[in-house]
């Protein structure tokens, strides 16, 4: 919200420094965004009369221009083409210091020297126009040597730009800022001018005004304005506009939005001549009705909307006929604007229910300086006196206007201001400390609260207030404004301490031991897109539901991802394309499945009042690692997987061939990571297609290896495995090593094996596979597996005979596995 | 009458679908496509003989002659597919390796340097000062329903207020109720929720977690980022326990020097409300342009658990209260390291990554 300095001071006097207003500002939560000086710079800048124009030798961009500032003929070289002799232009002339800190000073170009600047308006930031010099003759009459602050009727200003908070109806105004100011600084405020009505006749023998729904329009007021004269604004009522942001249009419609921007309260004057029985009234729109807004846009009306419980209320103001006008307190229709032979004004002044307005103004798309008020409440009791001050307004142009006697008030449903008690022990519960209870009642008095009694206080809030709520709700709100008028800075502070201990839960204990783990096995840790597209799933679940999004910034982030894979290698794709691609990348995060494809959605409250179960997507933490390294395969990949599950402690997990590996992972060259006791699957490991790396990726083909994991298993068997970790001492007495080749059926798993040999006899230290062999010489469909195998016992040191016995148990052993010693 | 140049098409045909189907390798059939579909195949000699007919029986002759093409073409097609694919299966069999039989013990990789993303890292940082302080750390869901993301953050449905946050709606359900967070506050929540349905009250938590808003990415926002949130609920918690949370958290992860404020403002969950700004990191205090010269920045917002949050999760409030707060891991994570462009965190330029250890 811009507000113009002089028009705070008609309201309260204030500091003159204009650093130390915008903190006070600041530290009351209207929070200073921008401060504009306005006129400041233009002090040195003249009226001057374009005498002669000549072209420079030689430069076709720039003419000489002689001008006359008063005090005889100036040379100046100019770039501009939009003037004629005889125009009269802004003059900055040398020394002069332009808005933004240009000084202007002697220049010679092209062999001549100009003295000073010819300006266009932006340049002197009165407007935005930069097409050219600002010609002065198109708005005002020009006397040459004149200063241009003088001439133009610019007083040095400043202009705030004010951020009001959702909560601060009453600050949605110069008033309301002036208030919360007056108070802070405990300085009296002054009350604006305003009109009585001045006509005998009463309003109802010319106009009519009722309410239909009293629960969507809680006031109508409706006052009857003759002889009005429709013209322009005297013209410190259009600067004082214009400061604020605003377009001057005519008389009328200025008093609108200056009362708006001053109290708070919009206003909508119509043409009583199209108004059909000069009647008003504010009702529910009904289904099939339609109206063209003043943006000539054609609405339905009544029609639900997309948010959570909107049934499609819209209330309108009809005429007589029952002929809809506008959407209350939004934006009114075309047929019953003013215009320049209005003579007779319909002034509507009304209060709407700020949820009716909010859902409308949402649903319609259409948000007007009107319906922001309205929506966040605008003070009930307002309107009449806003009528007030706009007669007052409109009677600076139109002295001749008659404000007609009673004006209608028709009443709805109004909110109640509420009656709160407060006592000291509230306000030391909330804040750490009592107040003086004179700092209090002279707070809330300020802010036009009543308050009895010296604490407990009865409060009531004022009507303007309607943020403040009833009961425990209500006492926090006047809470905050005690405190915010205090200040903030001005409350202690103490740092709290409690007996219940802070710290990690398990999960997170052993996340960070993860991460810790996978960075130190060189993983660059990314963060890839959430939101990816169809096409990139398509490339790994297609014909698959997605979880989306229904409002997207782009098509290519409308789905949210339900693997990391395609994030992860596109972006080492674009790390090789710039030779880069020499590298280990992962991710932890999560991933989500549509609710009607999971086996496990996550039910949670939801619903109008949390009242219903809905499914929503299962989330699963994840890792995915891609090794890009030269020479990464799916044989690093396992071996980085091992060495994770060791570091983690997690060794019941074992890597089985897959042939049903899922999209996006190599065919025939990856496996699943299986824990063996319960058959859990936790991950997979392997190497990416061949498909998916030419859709994602633009450089020439290399092997990827990859590793994906569930983290919600691994987490788990991480905890189990820290649950029972036993360790074991080491025999003391000599171990004996020998190497067992088995001749296998491609079907045994390498693993199955190993656990086989491990239990078959109770002197086995340790069995690790060390070859693989395949070859013409063994029978089809077998291989060669052999296994280093270490002997020992915590009891002696084993005889030969104590060897070769279980030696022979566990050939014995794998023959249960169809595995033969291979000779 | 003159013989049609078509009259033996139907025998052209099958000698052509015959040739396709004895193709025994994609070699063999793609060295054989000229003569079968190409410039050299019988068909398109018969195309050049219809210019001789006469223009009225030219026309069912083309057509005629194009329907023969496409046959071909068609069981063209399928054979290549399906030798393609005969292809691919040889060459993914070839390049079969049983990963069960990987001899972990062979795999030779170099030695490797990795490097923690800097939001991880940042996050543990602020746990680590948070935990230090008596907090526990709790994690949320990112797809959430109205109710947690709003409405029991006394953000009703429609409610001015909801234009404070640009909402990315999840199709599920009815229209606009489901999302995904705007915010972690909707953790606060789940753990009030739970701890009442418990009877594990107090609270001293910090949520951190990922977070989405419907914001186009500049240098200074990005649509996903990271927030950290911390909620005490206790007995007799105040503002001035507020005020002196933040301050010791500032003092802790930003550094001696820097201090903290807080100013008034407005969210729908807490009441009295306020921002609260630190000393700004650039200049220690003394005005720079990072701070419009007010030697203060914004972190993030804090206020008193709004009586009507307590009361939609069930925490009675003559007994208990307490406050929230939140910010930017990202922010702090681009302050601290002076990041010019946060769009540099979701490029995962390894040149980037490589930066922090």
């Amino acid at each position: 919200m811009k507000v113009p300095l002089s028009w705070l001071r008609d309201y309260v006097d204030l500091p003159e420094s204009v650093a130390e207003l915008t903190a006070v500002l600041d530290d009351l939560g209207l929070v200073v965004e921008g401060v504009q000086n306005v006129g400041e710079g233009l002090e040195d800048v003249v009226v001057a009369r374009i005498d002669e124009i000549r072209a420079i030798e030689g430069a076709d961009r720039v003419r000489l221009v002689t001008v006359d500032a008063g005090n005889g003929p100036i040379e100046i070289v100019c770039g501009a083409t939009n003037f004629a002799l005889g125009n009269h232009v802004p003059l900055a002339p040398v020394g002069a210091v332009l808005p933004g800190g240009f000084e202007i000073a002697t220049r010679k170009m092209r062999g001549v020297t100009s003295n000073g600047m010819l300006c266009s308006a932006r340049e002197l930031r009165v407007n935005d126009d930069h097409d050219g010099l600002y010609l002065l003759d198109d708005v005002i009459t020009p006397v040459v040597g004149q200063p241009l602050l003088e001439a133009l009727g610019i007083t040095r200003d400043v202009v705030f730009d004010i951020s009001v908070e959702g909560n601060r109806p009453d600050a949605w105004s110069i008033r309301g800022v002036a208030r919360d100011l007056a108070t802070r600084l405990r300085r009296p405020m002054r009350e604006p001018v305003v009109a009585v009505p001045n006509a005998t006749d009463a309003s109802s023998s010319f106009a009519g005004a009722r309410i239909e729904d009293p629960d969507l329009c809680g006031r109508l007021t409706i006052s009857v304005l003759r002889n009005v004269a429709v013209r322009p604004s005297p013209p410190h009522l259009a600067r004082r506009l214009t400061l604020a942001g605003m377009r001057p249009i005519s008389n009328v419609v200025d008093a609108s939005n200056l009362v708006m921007l001053e109290l708070g309260q919009p206003t909508h004057p119509y043409d009583a001549a199209h108004v059909a029985k000069r009647t008003l009234r504010a009702r529910r729109a009904r289904a099939g009705e339609v109206l063209t807004t003043l943006d000539g846009v054609e609405r339905a009306l009544a029609q639900p909307g997309r948010g959570l419980g909107d049934t499609g209320e819209d209330c309108v103001i009809v005429d007589g006929d029952d002929v809809v006008l506008g959407l209350a307190g939004i934006m009114g229709g075309a047929f019953s604007e003013i215009s320049d032979v209005t003579t007779d004004v319909l002034l509507e002044a009304a209060f709407f229910d700020p949820m009716t307005i909010a859902r409308s103004s949402k649903r319609h798309g259409l948000r007007s300086e009107a319906s922001i008020r309205f929506e966040r409440g605008v003070d009930p009791e307002l309107a009449l006196f806003a009528v007030a001050r706009f007669v007052a307004l409109l009677g600076e142009s139109n002295p001749e206007v008659l404000w007609m006697a009673s004006p209608l008030d028709a009443i709805g449903t109004l909110p109640v201001p509420p009656t709160l008690t407060l006592r000291h022990f509230d306000l030391e519960r909330a804040l750490g400390v009592d107040l003086l209870a004179s700092d209090v009642r002279d707070i809330l008095e300020g802010l036009q609260f009543v308050v009895r009694g010296e604490g407990p206080w009865e409060i009531t809030a004022p009507s303007a207030r309607l943020d403040v709520r009833t009961g425990r709700a209500g006492r926090a709100d006047v809470i905050e404004e005690i405190a915010r008028l205090y200040g903030y800075s001005r409350l202690p502070r103490r740092t709290p301490s409690w007996p219940e201990p802070g710290g990690l839960t398990d999960r997170q204990v052993v996340r960070r031991r993860l991460r810790d783990t996978v960075v130190d096995l060189g993983v660059h840790e990314c963060w890839t897109p959430t939101l990816g597209s169809d096409d990139d799933f398509d490339l790994l679940t297609p014909g698959v539901e997605r979880v989306r999004v229904t409002n997207p910034l782009a098509s290519e982030e409308s789905v949210l991802r339900s693997s990391m894979l395609v994030g992860l290698v596109r972006a080492w794709g674009r790390n090789a394309e710039r030779g880069l691609g020499d590298v280990v990348l992962g991710e932890m995060g999560n991933v989500f499945t549509h609710p009607g494809v999971t086996v496990s959605p996550r039910f949670t409250r939801g619903g109008a009042g949390g009242l219903v179960s809905l499914a929503l997507p299962h989330e699963n933490e994840r890792l995915t690692v891609i090794l890009g390294r030269t020479g990464d395969d799916a044989r690093t990949a396992v071996a980085t997987w091992s060495a994770l599950a060791t570091r983690l402690g997690v060794h019941d997990v074992v890597v089985r061939s897959s042939d049903s590996a899922p999209r996006g992972l190599h065919p025939t060259r990856t496996g699943e990571l299986i824990e063996r006791g319960t058959n859990r699957l936790v991950g997979y490991v392997g190497e990416v297609d061949a498909t998916l790396y030419d859709a994602l990726t633009t450089v020439p083909t290399r092997r990827l290896g990859v590793l994906d994991v569930d983290l919600d298993v691994l987490f788990d068997l991480t905890l189990d495995a820290q649950l029972d970790q036993f360790v074991t001492v080491p025999s003391r007495y000599p171990v004996a090593v020998v190497d067992l080749a088995f001749v296998v059926a491609q079907r045994v798993h390498a693993i199955d094996l190993a656990e086989v040999l491990m239990a078959a006899s109770d002197v086995v230290e340790d069995v690790v596979l060390f070859d693989v062999y395949r070859g013409d010489n063994l029978p089809a469909g077998t291989r060669s597996l052999a296994y280093n195998v270490r002997f020992s016992s915590p009891e002696k040191t084993l005889s030969e005979s104590d060897v070769s016995r279980a030696r022979r148990a566990l050939i014995e052993a794998a023959r249960g596995l169809g595995a033969e010693l291979r000779s | 009458m003159t013989t049609s140049p078509l009259a033996e098409l139907s025998t052209h045909v099958s000698t052509l679908k015959s040739r396709i189907v004895q193709a025994a390798t994609l070699a063999e059939l793609l060295a054989d496509e000229p003569f079968i579909v190409g410039k050299r195949s019988i068909l398109s000699t018969l195309q050049k003989s219809l210019g001789a007919l006469a223009p009225e029986d030219r026309k069912a002759a083309g057509a005629e002659l194009q329907e023969a093409r496409r046959g071909v073409e068609e069981t063209f097609a399928l054979r290549r597919a399906e030798l393609e694919n005969a292809a691919r299966a040889i060459a993914l069999e070839a390049d079969r390796l049983d990963l069960g039989d990987v001899v972990v013990a062979h795999v030779t990789a170099p030695l490797a340097v990795g490097h923690p993303g800097i939001v991880a890292a940042t996050q543990r940082q602020l746990e680590d000062v948070f935990v230090a302080m008596g907090f526990t750390v709790s994690d949320g869901p990112e797809v959430e329903s109205d109710w947690y993301n709003f409405e029991a953050l006394n953000i009703p449905p429609a409610h001015p207020a909801r234009g404070m946050w640009d909402t990315f709606y999840v199709d599920l359900g009815e229209p606009e109720t489901v999302v995904l967070r705007t915010h972690t506050s909707p953790t606060q929540i789940h753990l009030m929720e739970e701890a009442v349905a418990a009877g594990t009250l107090p609270i001293h938590g910090v949520m951190p977690g990922r977070c989405f808003r419907r914001d186009t990415p500049d240098a200074r926002h990005l649509a996903t980022f990271h927030q950290i949130e911390g909620l005490v609920v206790d007995r007799g918690i105040t503002f001035a326990d507020l005020a002196g949370v933040i301050e010791t958290f500032t003092h802790a992860y930003f550094g001696a020097d820097i201090s903290s404020r807080l100013r008034p403002a407005f969210f729908p969950f807490t009441e009295p409300s306020a921002e609260f700004e630190i000393t700004c990191t650039i200049c220690r205090g003394e005005g720079c342009r990072t701070c419009s010269q007010t030697g203060w920045i914004e972190l993030g917002g804090c206020g008193m658990l709004d009586p009507a949050v307590l009361e939609a999760v069930g925490v009675h409030g003559d007994e208990w209260s307490g406050f929230a707060f939140g910010f930017g891991i990202d922010r702090c994570a681009q302050m601290r390291h002076q990041i010019a462009d946060m769009r540099a965190l979701i490029d995962n330029d390894v040149r980037f990554l490589r930066q922090f250890s």
